[in-house]
């Protein structure tokens, strides 16, 4: 079950070197997103587009 | 949305998913940096002194006057053990009797921004409200500091030029 979680758990798990993944549309990504964040909007999250993203790291998603 | 996307990760096979579900705003509220193309956009929070006098609320007066005279503001922020913004005392409060508490006459709902409002509307509302400075804080009610109309106008002059 996914863990709901606040800012400081974000900052505590991106020190501990979690992978962040913002689901909002490209352009509001590109406007602006978390230091290191990748972006895959929720429309296209699939098989294909996580293939990169490490299944047993530490998974942020906002 | 994220909350979706949480569920679809873990349906995908991520064994460690978390849901930052204030998200994006809440990290930009908090006046931590970004990236792309606006994060260099002047905020609030990039102006905002942070040097901003404290008090107590059980200091007297006479503490919290010395302790913002000494640091070359005009007013203090009321704080708990936690930074949580209280109150303010404005320069009419540290004027009054010495040995009052701060509480007794400190302005409790005092206004605040957030880091991540962009400087050049509030600095547009200030101006139209003829107000000199505002307190910033987190939004969870952390004291981030004071933002100066003034210095607020300086750095848009500087922005521009």
């Amino acid at each position: 079950m996914p863990t709901s979680i606040d800012r400081s758990d974000v900052q505590r798990l991106i020190e501990e070197g979690a992978q962040l993944v913002e689901v909002l549309p490209p352009t509001e990504y590109e406007e602006m997103h978390l230091p290191g964040a990748i972006n895959i909007p929720l429309k296209s999250l699939g098989r294909e587009t996580t293939a990169k993203l490490e299944r047993d790291r530490p998974t942020i998603v906002y | 949305m994220s909350p979706r996307a949480a569920w679809r990760l873990e349906s995908l096979g991520f064994t460690q998913v978390f849901d930052y579900v204030a998200g994006k705003a809440d990290w930009l509220a908090s006046g931590l940096p970004m990236e792309g193309q606006l994060a260099d956009y002047p905020r609030a929070g990039d102006v905002a002194r942070r040097d901003v006098p404290t008090c107590r609320l059980t200091d007297r007066i006479a503490d919290a006057r010395e302790q913002a005279q000494g640091s070359g503001h005009s007013s203090c922020a009321v704080t708990n053990d936690e930074r949580v913004l209280l109150g303010r005392l404005g320069a009419d409060a540290l004027d009054s009797d010495p040995q009052a508490l701060v509480e007794e006459v400190m302005e409790s709902g005092a206004t605040t921004i957030r880091p991540d409002e962009p400087l050049e509307a509030i600095t547009e509302r200030m101006r139209d409200q003829r107000v000199g400075s505002i307190l910033v804080t987190t939004p969870d009610g952390r004291l981030v500091g004071i933002l100066y109309r003034r210095d607020a106008e300086q750095r848009l002059k500087e922005s521009a030029s």
